[in-house]
């Protein structure tokens, strides 16, 4: 009797600890990833969660770019040195690109900063996954998918989760050409490339995007947010009304008389 | 050694039987009349003004081998031919070369610029070479006729068997060959035949290789197979730790390790783990290998058992003793380099990658993806222009990918284009950034311009298009899609 109540205090006692430690929302946050847009970081209590999963769906495969660089220079807007690990297979290179760093450099962010981990396939991407999101000092984990992730089920999604929060790392799951399934992430985006604010000329501008948020566990989702990037401030803002022609930013006039003058 | 005035004929003496003799002379010595073996006392009667170096064969021998390790760039086939020769098995280098004239340039060049004075001589085996490099006096057609004119001298038999065969009237390998191959064993002894057909290629002329020791290297043998892999993975372990305390006291970390299973029935594997940073962590590296042996396609298998195991470290780099600093960044970056050793020793180490700038105005060449566990410098990349929107793509096509495009005029800016089955129709664009091909690389100073846009689509997505050829270079232009903006 006593040998085997034993074993059953000790499981008892193991799932009274689980419980007190819950799940991976137990966990208070130890900082955000912040877009700088005041207003968009408020609405969901300061940005997104540092040692949480977030995931970024781009349901149609074009969007794939707006969605990926949204993630990027959320994570490459945090100051220091602190890596950008990027999780891809070896064919997103052929289906949606390769990761082009002078476009990223472009953007205002440190490609120094990027290191690409590319795998044969997704079951080995998950695996490299599992381990990137427990390496502490990373400044966020990029995971690129494509298509439905079969293998990325409610288990393994909980596992990459509570690996991120023990080791206080933020996971960004990139879902391209994906449609949401259940998941144990903080917040769930859906991202679609917006038109930019026109240039002189008529030029495309600086990338714009249309964000609705899916899902959030901390409150009430379903909010639409339209931000472009302005890589001077290094900061997300307000982005143009559709199909309203805004005047010319002044800086753009500005400069080329002062580069005359000078 | 004693500097000596730099125009007087250099001599290297030696003691031999009980007097100082010449071991070895340079060019300016032997035409003075001096010979190799002349006792030194005969030498300077005849030569007053002599430059004289002690002889040291050691000293020669080191000398030797570092050449040898240093052509180790051209094959890794490399034997000593002692005192004064090299053997290159250059089977399948030379095309890395240009051929095996540009090799010989090569080596002529770099060994020329060492103050070496070079003799070489290709051949078909390495005893054939190297009698040709050795006692070649005048040039021939093709190596066989080269062969057969070399002296009998070029089979270095013994003084008496050279003798022989001069006397007999056999002066060329050419004379010899002409003869019955039993005739000669009988008359000359069986080493004249064997180094006769060695010569020719008729018998096997081995070559024995030069093999770098690693630096570091422990090892076990085992009376008793090990046939568990529990039990191997734990002796493992402790040749790890046994290297890892020699780099200790070297001040050395290991950068590459390679374990080398030795089996009973004859077989050996070899696995291999490679660390971004020096390391002397005996964790980490049995964690590499776990790691390694886990992705191994073909499980290692004992069999019947190890017989020995080796662990060698080939590449040391200096460690000093650390200590970690107490903010904790150290710990930090330490954990993002394991990271990348142990994903690296996963997927291979071209599957861990960091970027580096190139300066180029070809987009597709303008960044390398090289592997982060060389650790390679951080490059400096061009700073956007303040108030400019991006002008390169956040994602790239290498190879850009076929569109048709419908312009309103031919050589202006796209209208409408169609890519993967669907129709784009542009709303705003800006260009033409006309990028030209690096003519001044190409021999035919040919390749065509390239008319960059950067279009946004009625649903705000941004492509980079670009046309290909301008309409006077090429009569119908096509076009291709090269990116996707953010």
């Amino acid at each position: 009797m006593r040998e085997s109540s034993q074993p059953l205090a000790g499981l008892r006692q193991r799932i009274a600890r689980l419980a007190a430690t819950g799940g991976p929302e137990s966990r208070p946050a130890e900082g955000w990833l912040a877009s700088g847009h005041g207003a968009f970081d408020a609405a969901i209590g300061g940005g997104l969660m540092v040692g949480r999963t977030h995931e970024f769906f781009a349901a149609d495969a074009l969007d794939g770019a707006s969605a990926a660089a949204f993630a990027a220079l959320l994570a490459l807007r945090t100051p220091g040195q602190a890596p950008l690990l990027w999780l891809r297979t070896v064919d997103a290179g052929r289906r949606t690109g390769h990761i082009y760093a002078p476009g990223i450099a472009e953007l205002g962010g440190d490609p120094g900063r990027l290191l690409l981990i590319e795998t044969a396939d997704p079951r080995m991407l998950l695996a490299c996954a599992n381990d990137a999101v427990r390496c502490a000092g990373s400044a966020a984990v990029i995971v690129e998918s494509w298509g439905k992730f079969p293998l990325l089920d409610l288990t393994a999604g909980r596992r990459l989760t509570l690996g991120a929060r023990d080791a206080g790392t933020t996971l960004l799951m990139l879902r391209l050409n994906a449609a949401p399934t259940p998941s144990v992430a903080e917040t769930r985006w859906s991202i679609v490339a917006a038109p930019s604010r026109a240039l002189e000329a008529d030029a495309p501008g600086a990338p714009a995007f249309d964000l609705e948020l899916l899902r959030w566990r901390g409150g009430p989702a379903g909010t639409h947010w339209r931000l472009d990037w302005d890589k001077d401030e290094q900061a997300f803002r307000d982005a143009a009304l559709s199909g309203a022609v805004l005047p010319l930013a002044a800086r753009r006039t500005v400069h080329p008389l002062g580069a005359e003058a000078a | 050694m004693a500097p000596k005035p730099p125009d007087l004929p250099l001599v290297f003496a030696e003691k031999q039987r009980g007097a100082l003799r010449l071991a070895s002379i340079d060019a300016r010595a032997q035409a003075l009349g001096l010979r190799v073996g002349m006792p030194l006392a005969d030498a300077r009667a005849q030569v007053p003004e002599l430059a004289i170096v002690p002889h040291d064969p050691a000293l020669d021998h080191a000398w030797l081998d570092r050449l040898a390790q240093g052509c180790a760039r051209y094959t890794p086939l490399v034997a000593l031919d002692s005192p004064d020769g090299l053997i290159l098995d250059i089977t399948g280098c030379a095309h890395l070369f240009e051929g095996e004239a540009g090799l010989i340039d090569d080596i002529d060049r770099r060994l020329t610029r060492l103050g070496m004075t070079l003799r070489h001589a290709l051949g078909p085996t390495a005893d054939a070479a190297r009698a040709l490099a050795r006692y070649q006096t005048r040039p021939a057609l093709d190596e066989a006729t080269a062969i057969r004119r070399l002296p009998v001298a070029a089979l270095e038999l013994e003084a008496e068997a050279a003798t022989a065969l001069i006397r007999a009237g056999l002066k060329t390998i050419g004379d010899l060959v002409a003869r019955p191959m039993a005739n000669i064993a009988a008359r000359f002894g069986a080493d004249a035949a064997t180094a006769l057909r060695r010569l020719l290629g008729d018998a096997p002329s081995p070559l024995d290789p030069r093999v770098t020791p690693p630096p570091v290297a422990t090892e076990r043998r085992f009376a008793e197979p090990v046939a568990s892999m529990p039990h191997a993975t734990r002796i493992l372990t402790e040749l790890v730790g046994e290297a890892i305390g020699e780099l200790a006291e070297r001040g050395k970390g290991g950068r590459h390790f390679r374990a080398t299973f030795f089996r009973s029935d004859g077989l050996a594997r070899s696995i291999a783990v490679e660390t971004g940073h020096p390391t002397r962590d005996a964790g980490l590296v049995m964690r590499l290998f776990a790691e390694r042996m886990d992705a191994l396609r073909d499980p290692l298998d004992p069999g019947f058992g190890f017989d020995m195991m080796r662990l060698a470290v080939p590449r040391l780099e200096a460690l000093a003793a650390t200590q970690l600093k107490l903010e904790g960044g150290e710990v930090r970056a330490a954990a993002v380099t394991e990271l990348v050793d142990r994903l690296a020793t996963r997927i291979g180490r071209g599957g861990v990658r960091k970027f580096a700038a190139v300066d180029t105005h070809i987009p597709e060449q303008a960044q390398l993806a090289l592997p982060a566990i060389d650790a390679p410098p951080p490059t400096p990349w061009s700073v956007p222009e303040p108030g400019e929107p991006p002008l390169r793509p956040f994602y790239l096509f290498d190879p850009p990918q076929v569109i048709e495009v419908i312009a309103e005029v031919p050589d202006g800016p796209p209208h409408r284009f169609r890519w993967r089955r669907a129709t784009h129709a542009i709303r705003r664009y800006e260009g033409p950034e006309r990028i030209a091909s690096e003519w001044w690389r190409r021999k035919d100073n040919a390749g065509l311009t390239r008319d960059y846009y950067r279009v946004e689509d009625e649903r705000g997505r941004r492509y980079w298009l670009f046309r290909h050829g301008l309409y006077d270079e090429k009569p119908d232009p096509r076009w291709y899609i090269h990116g996707l903006f953010a």
